[in-house]
């Protein structure tokens, strides 16, 4: 199977995107940031030129955009580059995109994907690092894929962009270098399905986007200790596959949350509310979370580090209940 | 002046606008029985709406507010499931979800109807988008109050439907020419100190156009020209059409402080009621097009009171449908989450 750039294999599912189906529309061109990969949109950008729309600087305005004219029949998926700019949209996101399906009882749908950029990428400091799934997650309506991997970019995008709902897609600048078997031929990963990255006994972690490598990283770190952790990969928030969350939790009976939000009402709380409401017979110590602490992200870099949910906090994390 | 119109279609237009007035009159009525929560009513503005939407075609889409009643009426939703609706129930058109705030009809061109002011706007510029990379000839209209205009959302949408000439025609309904806010009568809104408000689309270079909104006949010439614009590629313009607020709208709650609509004071001076004279005599735009009907040979007092009649018939039945509708199970709130 060939091994591809996560970077490569999210250009080739928008370009998959825009060649099977002529309703698709780029609205915003970014996708890769500001990163060196970002040279991989310029032959799609000119392939698709009446396809991929360069809004101004108008968060409100070409985000609601995207959103009316998928009520008019076009399925827009629209880049808002850094997540922090998605606050900028939230109106339109929020109070519009989520609400339409519902209020209008059912009449009108909005079939588009916003995308962007999450978490703390390095340097970027409190405007530029926000993890805004879990506010969105606080937002019926919406749904919310965060792939990990260039294999399931692949797969989620395919699906994300058939779907009918109005799909955020929560991706990570730290992802884009990490490399993964793609396989060739088209395909679409469901929603609503975890994946095991890593089976294990001890411990399991339960993690998202790019959460999923750092805690794979921890877990060899954790293996050489003789601690056998599993790794469950949302893939995406909602739905929610609580079921694997709890079968995991089942087999190992302890649990640690790592996530990229803050603390307060974060991913991690939701996850771990699930499990002590549901399955708190199957655990055998207290749950954990890592996640960033709940100050605004600052710039200096041992100020960044000692906020962000690091590889060395998870492996501390899983160390102190793995008993 | 009258619309350039067959009589007819003239006739028609006169019994939108009575479906419109008499469809208010009846929910505020009711509002005074039931308790139906806070709403929003559109007198005083159907020779604004009616002969605007009435040019629209199949396909075309709005995108309202608050104040959205009278929009659709005016392209032919059942009053009936809209009233349903008002109250609840399971029979309304968005099936008990939406309220007064939401009306929607997808059917008619009403696909989301967003209470937030100026959520319409970016929505109804990317609708407009959508159509004009479908390449199918449909226009988008903004049916926007002149308080929108404050929003930075205008401004982020009217510069992309000017960059991208989309076809979309935002129309304006100023009713704060006697304005509630702070700063009445120094400015043409409440809180809007661009004068005139037409100067905030004129800038996009785009026709920008402040006409009177209680006469059928300029609203209906002035979007015929928008829409063959916005039809043949040439891009958006900006309407505002000027009315005052009706008296009964001051209130935080809907008063018919003008009484019920009568007819008769179009041709029958002496009918003038003492109170609200000038809303009677020149601000009410029904009983302005009325007058004029009456004055070019195109209707009689009697057909008049004939077709009236016939409305108001139609607006009891509307009432008692909603209240003969059940509401929706309790558990149909789940529904609909998603598509």
């Amino acid at each position: 199977m060939p091994k591809r750039l996560y970077a490569e294999a999210l250009v080739g599912a928008l370009r998959r995107a825009l060649e099977t189906d002529d309703r698709v529309h780029l609205m915003g061109q970014y996708f890769l940031g500001l990163t060196e990969h970002r040279e991989l949109m310029v032959e799609l950008r000119e392939d698709y030129v009446e396809r991929v729309y360069y809004p101004p600087i108008a968060e409100v305005g070409y985000v609601g955009a995207a959103i009316g004219a998928a009520m008019a029949g076009l399925r827009p998926i629209v880049d808002i580059a850094t997540a922090s700019f998605i606050f900028q949209a939230f109106p339109q996101v929020v109070n519009e995109a989520a609400n339409v399906h519902y209020m209008s009882g059912g009449q009108t749908s909005v079939p588009m994907v916003f995308h962007f950029n999450q978490g703390i990428r390095g340097g970027g400091a409190a405007q530029h690092s926000h993890s805004p799934q879990a506010m969105l997650w606080n937002t019926p309506g919406l749904e919310i894929m965060a792939p990990s991997t260039p294999a399931d970019v692949k797969g989620l995008v395919a699906t994300a962009v058939q779907s009918n709902n109005p799909t955020a897609w929560v991706d990570h600048v730290r992802l884009f270098d990490t490399i993964g078997e793609v396989p060739d031929p088209d395909y679409a990963i469901p929603f609503g399905v975890a994946d095991i990255k890593r089976s294990g006994t001890d411990v399991t972690i339960v993690a998202s986007s790019f959460m999923v490598v750092r805690s794979l990283a921890a877990a060899e770190t954790l293996a050489k200790q003789g601690i056998d952790v599993e790794v469950v990969d949302l893939r995406t928030l909602t739905p929610l596959d609580e079921d694997a969350v709890f079968t995991s939790v089942a087999k190992t009976g302890r649990l640690v949350v790592v996530d990229e939000c803050h603390r307060r009402c974060g991913v991690a709380a939701e996850i771990a509310a699930l499990v002590a409401e549901n399955a708190l017979g199957d655990l055998t110590a207290p749950i954990k979370r890592v996640t960033a602490l709940d100050v605004p992200i600052p710039f200096s870099p041992p100020l960044e580090e000692f906020v962000e949910p690091t590889e060395a906090k998870i492996v501390e994390a899983v160390s102190e209940i793995a008993g | 002046m009258l619309p350039e119109l067959g009589e007819d279609q003239l006739r028609e237009l006169f019994q939108t606008m009575l479906v419109m007035r008499r469809f208010e009159e009846a929910l505020i009525t009711l509002a005074g029985e039931f308790d139906v929560g806070h709403f929003h009513v559109y007198i005083g503005q159907e020779a604004t709406g009616a002969p605007a939407l009435g040019l629209l075609e199949d396909g075309d889409f709005g995108f309202t507010t608050h104040r959205n009643h009278g929009h659709l009426l005016a392209r032919g939703v059942d009053p009936a499931r809209m009233m349903a609706e008002i109250l609840g129930r399971e029979t309304g058109t968005n099936q008990g979800k939406g309220g007064t705030l939401h009306l929607s009809s997808l059917e008619h061109g009403f696909p989301v109807t967003s209470a937030a002011t100026g959520g319409c706007i970016p929505l109804a510029t990317g609708a407009a988008f959508g159509f004009s990379k479908l390449g199918n000839r449909r226009v988008s209209v903004c049916l926007m109050g002149d308080g929108s205009l404050e929003e930075g959302a205008w401004h982020e949408s009217v510069n992309i439907a000017a960059l991208e000439k989309l076809p979309i025609i935002y129309l304006c309904e100023n009713n704060s020419l006697e304005a509630l806010g702070q700063r009445a009568n120094e400015y043409p809104s409440s809180s809007m100190a661009a004068s005139p408000l037409t100067g905030l689309a004129a800038v996009f270079g785009m026709p920008a156009v402040a006409i009177d909104g209680f006469d059928a006949g300029e609203v209906h010439d002035t979007m015929n020209i928008a829409i063959a614009r916005a039809r043949a590629g040439d891009g958006p313009t900006f309407i505002e059409a000027r009315t005052v607020r009706w008296p009964g709208s001051r209130p935080l709650w809907p008063q018919l402080l003008t009484g019920e609509l009568d007819l008769t004071i179009a041709w029958d001076e002496t009918a003038l009621p003492d109170e609200h004279v000038e809303w009677h005599r020149s601000q009410d735009g029904i009983l302005r097009f009325t007058r004029e009907l009456i004055e070019a040979g195109n209707l009689t007092p009697e057909q008049a009171l004939e077709i009236d009649a016939g409305v108001k018939a139609q607006m009891k039945e509307a009432v008692q449908f909603a209240l003969d509708s059940p509401y929706p199970p309790p558990e149909a709130a789940l529904d609909h989450v998603y598509a």
